[in-house]
């Protein structure tokens, strides 16, 4: 699937992480640009549980921007699917 | 009962920490309404993983005449938490009705309808008028709480420290609980620097028959657990008066004194109820 719009989901508070998603040109496949205050400990299943659920939603043409401020893997999966069903216009949030 | 709203993932992650009886995941007014889908899906995966300890977790959905109500049903039940509590709830025909969609989603998830219960929180005039019927028709409704802040926005009068406003509702209320036999819990206590006008109101609540309060901030835990817990000396009282309780009723005698006071059933009974809360046996 590719997003239909430009969404938001998380905060920039501690424990917390931010996503914001916006659609590419057909073709694209995923741009992925992902930080994190604990990357060095924690970057490598950040990244795995990222693209583990952008696989699940078959997402593509797909920008995606991850700021973590430690946030737990529920946290992450919440902050994500919400993200992910904003910009498929599943439901409705803010940006 | 520690209330934590439920779009923040730090206080939720940490809310088994503080000691709290009961954790409340607050989808309601807790979180802002452009953020309702964000707490559900947070609030959803939190409850798979994370630890309250002993903690009772429930969860306080939106109410069925908003947009939100029904999803949050959809996402929470399946979960079976401890307990959902329904917001802003005036008839037993609104739980009949809040309880068909519960068990509808529990028959589709293969879920039993005994185990997640219903706390009915009365927070309007309508709501208190019918607070009986509420609390006493339904097996699975075991608490009654009520909302403070709603119930004097909905009675167009402002809320005061002293609590004047509303304390006809907060005893109609008890009343209600106590014809029912289940628990009833207070209101929180907004003001979180005032720890006097905390302890005052507890033991307020206490000593007209609340058998709990919500809290907004850890802080107030303490201070509500010390109101409520059972001192040493009512204990060893009430162990007491228990103890001596048996030896008479096995030797055939009804009522009886101890130091020049009579005991009898409604004695024994409130000293069994200060054991229970002890979690104190005797032997």
């Amino acid at each position: 699937m590719k997003p239909k719009i430009a969404a938001q989901s998380g905060t920039f508070e501690s424990s917390d992480v931010i996503f914001l998603i916006e659609p590419l040109p057909d073709n694209s496949g995923r741009k992925l640009e992902i930080s994190s205050t604990v990357m060095q400990q924690y970057g490598e299943s950040f990244n795995r549980i990222i693209v583990e659920m952008l696989d699940s939603w078959q997402m593509t043409d797909i920008h995606l921007i991850a700021k973590d401020k430690g946030a737990l893997e529920p946290t992450i999966k919440a902050r994500l699917e919400t993200a992910i069903k904003r910009s498929l216009e599943q439901q409705e949030g803010t940006l | 009962m520690l209330y934590i709203p439920g779009n923040n993932p730090a206080m939720i992650q940490q809310g088994g920490v503080y000691g709290a009886d009961s954790i409340l995941l607050d989808l309601e007014d807790a979180v802002a309404l452009n953020q309702k889908d964000a707490a559900r899906a947070l609030v959803r995966n939190m409850i798979k993983v994370v630890d309250f300890y002993d903690a009772e977790v429930c969860v306080r959905i939106n109410h069925l005449s908003t947009p939100f109500g029904l999803a949050d049903l959809e996402e929470i039940v399946p979960l079976q938490p401890s307990a959902i509590r329904y917001p802003k709830t005036e008839s037993p025909e609104e739980v009949a009705e809040l309880l068909k969609i519960i068990e509808k989603i529990e028959d589709r998830h293969r879920l039993p309808h005994n185990k997640m219960t219903l706390h009915a929180m009365i927070e309007t005039a309508m709501g208190v008028q019918n607070v009986f019927n509420i609390a006493s028709k339904f097996s699975r409704v075991d608490a009654i709480t009520i909302g403070g802040q709603d119930l004097t926005a909905d009675m167009n009068i402002v809320y005061t420290p002293d609590g004047v406003g509303i304390d006809f509702a907060r005893k109609r209320i008890i009343m209600a609980a106590k014809a029912s036999h289940i628990d009833v819990i207070d209101t929180v206590f907004p003001d979180v620097n005032d720890e006097e006008g905390l302890r005052k109101e507890t033991e307020y609540a206490k000593k007209i028959g609340f058998t709990g309060k919500a809290v907004i901030n850890p802080r107030q835990i303490d201070i509500i657990h010390q109101v409520f817990t059972p001192t040493e000396e009512e204990i060893r009282k009430a162990y007491h008066i228990v103890k001596e309780f048996k030896i008479n009723t096995a030797a055939g005698i009804g009522v009886f004194a101890i130091d020049g006071k009579m005991v009898d059933a409604p004695v024994v009974a409130r000293a069994e109820y200060i054991l229970k809360l002890a979690n104190v046996t005797v032997g």
